[in-house]
């Protein structure tokens, strides 16, 4: 009896959590087919927010300059990032804790920090290519504020994600199997190629896909760096701040759709692999 | 071996300039004035802003609170069940985090508003409408909505360690549920905890996008200050700088609380 | 079985991206003939040069392209063959912050009048080239030389107008004609007031009878007290969620600007629009090069081309703000061209006062009073000591459980 309340009780509580997560999500895609701009009565079916979601150029000139900045930060972070792991693991116990200490950084700091002090930096190198140019005669561009920093936020605080996340790795492969390939000929470069490449790739793999979305998510410190350029999440506040069109319903609902169907796939993708190796 | 440590180089470089030196900036600057001379005047500053750190400190704090309370049943439930369907219920928890941060709060503003989903919703029974918007307490919710997944992660990490024989053990040497609770569940979930709290705390004491959107700029926050002065209507680097330097005080001290070290914190959200 | 969901679902994914695909397809995007233009200008002089000029407008302050209206910035693409990045504010204080930082440069900015006298100060705007802008003989004889650049030498106006109450019919009883309207705790909660310090202090000093130009820190602080008063009945501090807050009968009354009121009004027929007895701010918003701008000559062309009677029309209709552009105005209809909320009358107009720049330690002094005002709370929100000792006592508590904890564990 009394375990029966208890399931009942578990039951209840599972709905009302996980209603109260996706409600939200659940209304605004509802709102995004609604025929007038009322955000709350539903008045008919219309995809015609979807149709003028396509056209805004807007929009789709920040989702191109999002997966740009997405891509190329992504790719530098894990490549950088995967260099450093290796290194770090092979340095003594207490220089690793240290810089360990050094990268978690980034990570806890308050992202509203991060996007300041790096303003700040980029603002007081401008000063500095300003000053050189007119000192030396020099044309250093003084203007780089836009995609070169928005890139170079985004790497900085995606590596230590991907420390994070090959490190662990690293510590859990054996070291006698690179020694094996030396002993049977291989030379460190081979070696590292053919046997540790190859055992760290879905650590890497994953690290990239972190930092990759990370990037696209990141709102907080694109806002501080990005000077005149304007990225989806700086297109979706600015869009926020104003005479809100149900568009912005509509991009929601493909965003969501989007990742869901992604999740899916690769999820799909794995347990078929899963099934073969069986 | 040797050869190798070079390879974290342009890491260790990267890092000094673009991590390192922009929050030494942040110190300079909260220490000179617009001249550049040393001065004190930022950090007593600070004394007229009590009240905002107080409610930032306070409504995170209460925000965590709540994630806490909502978040360790779960934690607990995902963690006993069958290891395919924990997958799945992982998937529906961290789903809703990939949604656009932005648009996660905005939702939010059509549910709350005065003539939004909730109050048509109670009116249908007569009762309402209440002022839901603009309020501390909505500026509360969408801290607990945002941030929930962050708690239910690394606490079901934790507990996924915990073996139901220690529990069952306890229960036939005759502890309570409460006992079970306190003495076993709590205490050998505690890393998963204190990540989570942090997790949690951090992001609700330095936001200003949730009190924009939900609290129509009546709660004021320590982000909402810093971004007034950097980006926003009064313009102040040094002030901004030196209100930044006392929100890292206050995380770092968050952190030596709850104890919350290097690797242990990360492993939990990925 | 979940393979077999995830399937389902993924093909239901598929189906209902082509569906949404289908549905844009047959959606054929119709280019209208181009907006007309003067034809002595030379307005292909920067065509195929891969010139970009960066815009920075306030929101919702171009005619857009929405509902049909003209998008003017496309039109000027396709005209001139230069690039617009186009990018919006919502006040002229971040818009200074924007610019004073460094951190992004622009090449059209269209600041208010008291922002561009201290731009000019500051030495932060450009000189314009008039030549490249002969559509500035189409601006008004009253709206030229006016006090924030006597000269003309910064900046050509875009629109001005004044600040009212807009308000909702059915919720306030009586024509909120005072400024008082915004102080009265009948309407508690359902007041908006201006997110950004002049505004606002604008409308305080009014109320009191001061000039909205305070020339003393004491000022500020009697005004500020004012606005501290007013906290305990103000809903939100807002700028333009004001558009979704009134259309949507979130609140009763808020002070705003003219032309927005309009849109309001349209979108809402239970709105209306009252510029209060106490007298008001005019004001103009004109546009400016800021200093540095690389390509300053593309720039002018862009303000040329929004001085275009063709496009001043279609931004004066899709804004709804006030146009100093004299064709203009005599193209549009009469009843736009007596709207007492657009084109209000001398006797109205004669008690507005203009913003001036204020001394810096004034503005100082005022930017300090704001936040204060902000984070300022009537009632001391008397719960907050209390419960954060509570809280903070519970962490020691806790704190020491652990260590105690900790303890007993490691004397096993």
């Amino acid at each position: 009896m009394k375990r029966k309340h208890f399931r009942m009780i578990q039951r209840v509580y599972l709905v009302l959590i996980f209603s109260f997560m996706y409600m939200p999500i659940a209304i605004m895609a509802a709102f995004s087919f609604n025929q007038s701009k009322s955000r709350t009565l539903f008045t008919g079916f219309t995809f015609k927010w979807y149709k003028s979601l396509f056209h805004n150029e807007m929009i789709l000139r920040a989702l191109g300059l999002s997966l740009v900045v997405a891509f190329s930060s992504a790719v530098f972070a894990t490549v950088v990032g995967t260099m450093a792991a290796i290194g770090i693991n092979a340095m003594g116990k207490r220089s690793r804790a240290v810089i360990n200490n050094i990268s978690y950084m980034p990570v806890v700091n308050p992202e509203i920090i991060t996007g300041v002090s790096l303003m700040l930096l980029f603002v007081v190198m401008k000063d500095g290519v300003a000053f050189l140019n007119a000192r030396f005669g020099l044309t250093l561009p003084e203007n780089f504020f836009g995609l070169p920093t928005l890139i170079i936020a985004h790497i900085s605080f995606n590596l230590p994600y991907v420390i994070f996340n090959v490190a662990p790795k690293l510590r859990q492969m054996d070291i006698r199997l690179y020694e094996a390939a030396l002993d049977l000929g291989c030379n460190p470069k081979q070696a590292f190629f053919k046997v540790i490449l190859p055992e760290l790739m879905p650590a890497i793999l994953s690290a990239f896909l972190i930092c990759l979305t990370y990037s696209i998510d990141d709102f907080l410190i694109s806002y501080f760096t990005s000077g005149t350029t304007q990225t989806l999440p700086i297109v979706i506040y600015s869009m926020t701040r104003k005479k809100v069109s149900p568009e912005i319903n509509a991009l929601s609902t493909v965003m969501f759709l989007s990742i869901l169907a992604i999740i899916l796939t690769s999820n799909y993708l794995d347990s078929r692999r899963d099934r073969r190796e069986r | 071996m040797e050869k190798n440590k070079r390879l974290s180089l342009p890491y260790l470089i990267w890092m000094a300039i673009f991590i390192a030196a922009p929050l030494l900036i942040v110190v300079y600057f909260s220490f000179t004035d617009q001249a550049g001379h040393f001065t004190l005047s930022n950090i007593t500053a600070m004394g007229d802003y009590t009240g905002v750190f107080a409610t930032s400190l306070l409504l995170a704090a209460v925000a965590t609170v709540i994630c806490l309370v909502l978040a360790f049943p779960l934690g607990f439930y995902l963690s006993r069940l069958q290891v395919s369907t924990q997958h799945m219920m992982l998937m529906l928890v961290m789903l809703p985090m990939w949604m656009n941060f932005l648009l996660r709060t905005y939702a939010w503003m059509s549910l709350l508003e005065k003539n939004g989903l909730i109050n048509r919703f109670l009116g249908l029974f007569g009762i309402g409408p209440f002022d839901m918007i603009n309020t501390s307490g909505a500026v509360v919710l969408g801290m607990v909505y945002n941030y929930l997944p962050y708690m239910i992660l690394p606490l079901y990490t934790a507990m996924v360690k915990i073996d139901q024989s220690v529990i069952e053990a306890a229960q036939d040497l005759g502890a309570s549920m409460f006992q079970v609770l306190s003495r076993v569940l709590v205490p050998l979930s505690m890393p998963g905890i204190a990540t989570g709290i942090t997790m949690v705390f951090v992001p609700s004491v330095s936001t200003f996008i949730i009190s924009r959107m939900l609290g129509g700029g009546d709660t004021l926050l320590v982000g909402d200050l810093i971004e007034m002065q950097f980006l926003g209507n009064s313009y102040n680097y040094n002030l901004g700088s030196a209100m930044s330097l006392v929100l890292m005080v206050i995380v770092l001290l968050c952190m030596s609380l709850t104890n919350t070290s290097g690797e242990d914190g990360i492993e939990g959200v990925m | 079985m979940k393979r077999t969901l995830c399937a389902i679902i993924a093909v239901v994914l598929c189906l209902v991206t082509l569906f949404v695909g289908a549905e844009l397809e047959t959606d054929t995007v119709v280019s209208d003939e181009p907006i007309p233009v003067s034809p002595d200008y030379d307005w292909k002089r920067f065509a195929g040069k891969g010139v970009t000029i960066n815009v920075y407008n306030w929101g919702l302050n171009i005619s857009d392209g929405t509902d049909g209206s003209v998008d003017v910035v496309s039109e000027f693409e396709n005209l001139t063959g230069i690039q617009v990045n186009y990018t919006t504010y919502d006040t002229n204080e971040s818009l200074y912050a924007k610019l004073k930082s460094g951190g992004a440069s622009y090449d059209v900015i269209i600041p208010s009048d008291y922002m561009i006298g201290k731009m000019i100060n500051e030495g932060m705007l450009e000189k314009l080239d008039l030549d490249n802008i002969p559509n500035i003989q189409k601006i008004g004889r009253q709206y030229r030389g006016l006090p924030y650049d006597p000269q003309d030498e910064y900046s050509v106006p875009y629109t001005w107008g004044v600040v009212g109450i807009v308000y909702n019919k059915n919720m306030v009883k009586e024509i909120p004609d005072s400024w008082d309207a915004l102080w009265d705790t009948r309407y508690k909660n359902s007041i908006l007031m201006f997110n950004n310090s002049r505004d606002a202090f604008a409308i305080a000093a009014r109320r009191m009878g001061k000039s909205l130009n305070p020339k003393t820190r004491e000022d500020v602080a009697q005004i500020a007290q004012e606005l501290k008063k007013q906290k305990s009945v103000v809903q939100a501090w807002v700028m333009d969620e004001i558009y979704d807050k009134m259309e949507g009968g979130e609140a009763a009354l808020a002070p705003y600007y003219a032309g927005d009121a309009q849109i309001m009004i349209s979108e809402n027929p239970d709105l209306d629009f009252v510029i209060p007895k106490e007298g008001t701010n005019y004001f103009v918003d004109a546009m400016c090069i800021p200093a540095g701008s690389q390509h300053k000559e593309a720039a002018e062309m862009f303000i040329n081309f929004m001085c275009e009677t063709s496009v001043g029309l279609a931004n004066s209709q899709f804004t709804n703000y006030s146009t100093p552009l004299i064709p203009v105005w005599e193209s549009l209809d009469d009843e736009q061209k007596n709207s007492p909320i657009a084109y209000p009358s001398e006797e109205v107009l004669a008690n507005t006062e203009v913003f001036e720049v204020l001394a810096p330690e004034v503005n100082a002094a005022m930017d300090r009073a704001w936040g204060d005002i902000k984070s300022y709370s009537e009632n001391g929100n008397g719960w907050i000591v209390p419960v954060f000792l509570l809280l903070a006592v519970a962490l020691i508590v806790w704190n020491f459980w652990r260590r105690n904890l900790k303890i007993r564990r490691d004397n096993y």
